[in-house]
């Protein structure tokens, strides 16, 4: 089998620029072997982040050839091989070394997330049809991709006044819950931001897990928030009965 | 009493210090914390990457959700019958009667299980156990299981610290006081100071070349408490699961999971014989890992191997809608990294090295080591699964045992004042890891980590005999020479091959561990097969290998395996009576 350049990024924060290395492609080879094959022969110290090496982790995220990808589920043979394959960090995040970045900010966001509470006198009796949309939120393996491409990180760098697109699912999965007691609405409309989405969908093109991240997610989201907030008549319900209610 | 090493490097302290977060160290964790006790937990990845969240096929928990005539005691019979009788027994129990409250607990917590039709939680069958035990999530039990815990933890005020790797205990008159170790981002050293310990950092497999398990299993815990004092248990038991992906080459080894042959599929040969039938006809592809994977190995051998060398397994029987709704990681897991759509067509699968039975020896009731203050749970943890671990035990093992863990390491601390720190085994332990930044042209981390792997595939793998055992020692021996020398480019800042120097060195202990107890154990038993020996041997059936250190000597003996009450001994007895 012929031989391929990867043009990989080699740095950290303050610089860095892209190194070229060749290599020998083998059957089935992901860009990941390809990483692991430069660091055992060629630069031992090349940064890289990986865990399970079956897409199921969530570590191994970078963009190859400028598409948002995890390594270990990115086929060779399914990039051209007669120009040097580019592999570069996660922009959205700070580089702290080479492919790897600083992902602590998802942490943080996640810490804000109040967790999952059962409503009081739940007989855990739950039928699977209501626990099938929540399942497909709970697939997600945090790779942080769809963080990476939403625009309001990326390009406005919001990251103080949003929460992305993984915590909205996060959020999406406890809302869901059938046995579930709280409400997180307040929570996605001011520190989450949710209103700043505009729905572009970058998230769910990226997502590994082909999670529906915006149509089944983030849409039926934002629409409890305008529910709760921007709902006249359910106001005016609520200021005479003094109720609230948990959509 | 004030410390000079504070000053000179990060110091932590904490009542209770975790290592390891996957999903025996964060139970641990949440435990410890509802004791009231101030937790951190050390992590060499970021959280939530732990080998747990690979955990496909289920829990095991006698829960009798579908098959109502389950209970606690036939799945301790089940897990008695599957170890070969060698586990500690009163593990076994304890893991068998609190498993349900565990799975229980984590409903509670918001993990979603698959359903029942009458809404309760879905069980599985899986090899070894007589009625349908595993609580599952699809093909992804694993990840339900840590994120869940990772919420209650971190909503329960844990302190984590990720991609930090520990890389020695620190001990204050024999007892535990503390840890050293270094922050991967930057190579800064870091200290811990502990009144308890709980180690929670899982397998080895990376010793091998063929494995399920990622860069992170290389036997560190077992390896710290080994320097630090604690015994060492059934080393010789090294679990290769029977079915890993053995084509693309990138892939070998990756994991499929026993939930495709929970959910019926069938092993074949080349030449379509379901070959099953001559190893274990009566449970056929749901018999022990052991003795499948003994079996694939087998045909291949014998030359009636596929065309990678392994065998195939088919499930394309079934509705394909229904295998991509049970088994979907596994669906895209073929169609992505080798092509296949098991819908339609068979998979390819071989050996795997995939669980350490044995390990770091602890009490069954508090899962304390022989250290003072130094505890260990989940596969660095030896006892439960004896011999041979049955699938889904192992979920459940972290459930149990690490809320156990985490328990008697609150209540431990509770009892100690501060821990003093001895500013020279700091000075040692960063001494010792700067060495392969001060010499050039030495040897490289890579190259040696290739030939330990080598050596342990074909000395000590699925089928072991004196000669080859023999040589691996003598191997292990030079090797430990030459990891004097190592030497490694680049800086401190997340330097990969320096990494593995330190990671190399508990691979080299626990190898050479591994291999003393295969030598030693002239029979064959679950996942121990000597083809020297080829049967089970009454007097070995009755006691385990303890490794301790002596100096800078690795010292074997074996110790006389507890035998259960009356009662527990009737259970037994009937199960030896219906063993196939």
């Amino acid at each position: 089998m012929p031989n391929v350049v990867l043009r990989i990024f080699r740095g950290d924060r303050d610089s860095g620029q892209t190194a070229d290395y060749e290599i020998p492609l083998t059957p089935g080879m992901v860009v990941l072997d390809a990483l692991h094959y430069v660091q055992k022969h060629q630069a031992p110290d090349l940064a890289v982040r990986w865990n399970c090496k079956a897409g199921k982790c969530g570590s191994c995220s970078a963009e190859v050839n400028g598409r948002p990808r995890l390594t270990c589920k990115t086929r060779m043979d399914s990039l051209p091989h007669d120009k040097p394959i580019t592999i570069l960090p996660m922009k959205s995040f700070p580089v702290i070394k080479d492919l790897v970045t600083d992902v602590s900010w998802n942490y943080k966001v996640n810490r804000k997330i109040p967790a999952f509470k059962p409503r009081p006198g739940t007989d855990w009796r739950i039928m699977q049809e209501d626990v099938d949309r929540v399942q497909e939120f709970r697939k997600c393996i945090e790779c942080f991709l769809c963080q990476n491409v939403c625009h309001v990180l990326r390009e406005h760098d919001k990251h103080d006044q949003f929460g992305g697109p993984r915590f909205f699912v996060r959020v999406a999965g406890l809302e869901m819950h059938p046995l579930d007691g709280l409400s997180r609405v307040g929570l996605l409309k001011s520190e989450l931001g949710l209103g700043l989405c505009n729905i572009t969908k970058c998230c769910t093109e990226v997502c590994p897990e082909e999670i529906h991240i915006t149509d089944n997610a983030i849409i039926p989201l934002k629409e409890r928030v305008v529910d709760e907030f921007y709902d006249p008549v359910l106001r005016l319900f609520r200021k005479i009965t003094g109720t609230e209610t948990k959509s | 009493m004030t410390n000079p090493v504070n000053d000179k490097y990060e110091t932590h302290e904490h009542d209770v210090l975790i290592i390891g977060a996957g999903g025996a160290g964060l139970r641990a964790a949440v435990e410890s914390l509802t004791y009231g006790a101030n937790v951190g937990i050390v992590c060499k990845s970021l959280l939530g990457k732990a080998h747990t969240v690979m955990a496909e096929g289920g829990i095991a928990a006698a829960m009798a959700n579908v098959d109502a005539a389950d209970d606690w005691r036939t799945h301790f019979g089940d897990t008695m019958r599957g170890g070969k009788f060698l586990n500690n027994w009163r593990m076994a129990q304890i893991h068998a009667q609190e498993a349900p409250d565990r799975v229980r607990e984590l409903e509670q917590w918001g993990a979603l299980f698959d359903r029942t039709d009458d809404g309760r939680i879905l069980q599985r069958a899986f090899g070894g156990h007589t009625f349908k035990r595993l609580c599952h999530v699809g093909d992804r039990t694993g990840l339900e299981m840590i994120r869940t815990l990772q919420d209650r933890g971190v909503q329960m005020g844990i302190d984590v610290y990720m991609e930090c790797t520990v890389t020695r205990l620190l001990t204050d008159n024999g007892r535990v006081s503390g840890a050293f170790g270094y922050w991967r981002e930057n190579g800064r050293f870091v200290v811990f100071k502990a009144k308890s310990i709980v180690l929670a950092t899982g397998g080895i497999g990376k010793a091998w070349p063929i494995t399920s398990n990622s860069w992170e299993y290389t036997g560190d815990g077992m390896a710290l408490a080994y320097a630090a004092g604690a015994e060492l248990m059934d080393m010789e038991f090294v679990q290769f699961h029977p079915t890993g992906m053995v084509w693309p080459p990138g892939v070998q080894g990756l994991l499929v999971t026993e939930a495709v042959r929970g959910e019926g599929g069938i092993l074949r040969n080349k030449n379509g014989e379901r070959f099953m039938e001559r190893y274990d006809s009566k449970r056929m592809e749901l018999s022990t890992r052991d003795v499948v994977a003994r079996a694939i190995y087998t045909e291949v051998k014998e030359g009636r191997g596929t065309e990678h060398g392994g065998a195939y397994l088919d499930i394309s029987h079934k509705p394909a809608e229904y295998v991509k709704r049970k088994l979907p990681s596994m669906y895209h897991q073929f169609l992505e990294l080798a092509d296949v759509d098991i819908t339609k067509g068979p998979m390819e699968v071989g050996p795997t090295c995939h669980y350490m039975m044995g390990g770091v020896r602890v009490e069954a009731e508090t899962a304390a080591t022989t250290v003072p203050g130094l505890f260990a749970a989940g596969e660095v943890a030896a006892g439960l699964h004896g011999a041979n671990r049955l699938g889904g035990n192992s979920l459940s093992d972290l459930l149990v045992f690490g809320r156990r863990a985490g328990m008697a390491a609150a209540e431990h601390a509770k009892q100690q004042g501060s821990p003093v720190i001895d500013a020279a085994q700091i000075e040692e332990g960063a001494r010792e890891m700067l060495t392969p930044f001060e010499r050039k042209d030495g040897q490289s981390p890579y190259e040696l980590h290739g030939e330990l792997q080598e050596t342990m595939q074909d000395l000590v793998g699925i089928f072991r005999v004196e000669r080859d055992l023999d040589q691996a020692l003598l191997d292990i021996g030079h090797f430990k020479e030459r990891a004097k020398e190592f030497s490694v480019p680049g800086s401190r800042m997340f330097n990969p091959g320096w990494h593995l120097c330190a990671d190399l060195q508990s691979m080299l202990t626990v190898s050479e561990a591994v291999t003393r107890c295969a030598l030693a154990r002239k029979e064959s038993r679950g996942a121990h097969s000597r083809i020297d020996f080829p049967n089970y041997d009454p007097t070995w059936g009755k006691q385990n290998n303890i490794i301790s250190r002596r100096g800078n000597e690795m010292v074997l003996q074996q110790r006389p395996t507890a035998q259960p009450p009356p009662e527990l001994q009737k259970l037994i007895e009937a199960e030896k009576g219906a063993k196939a």
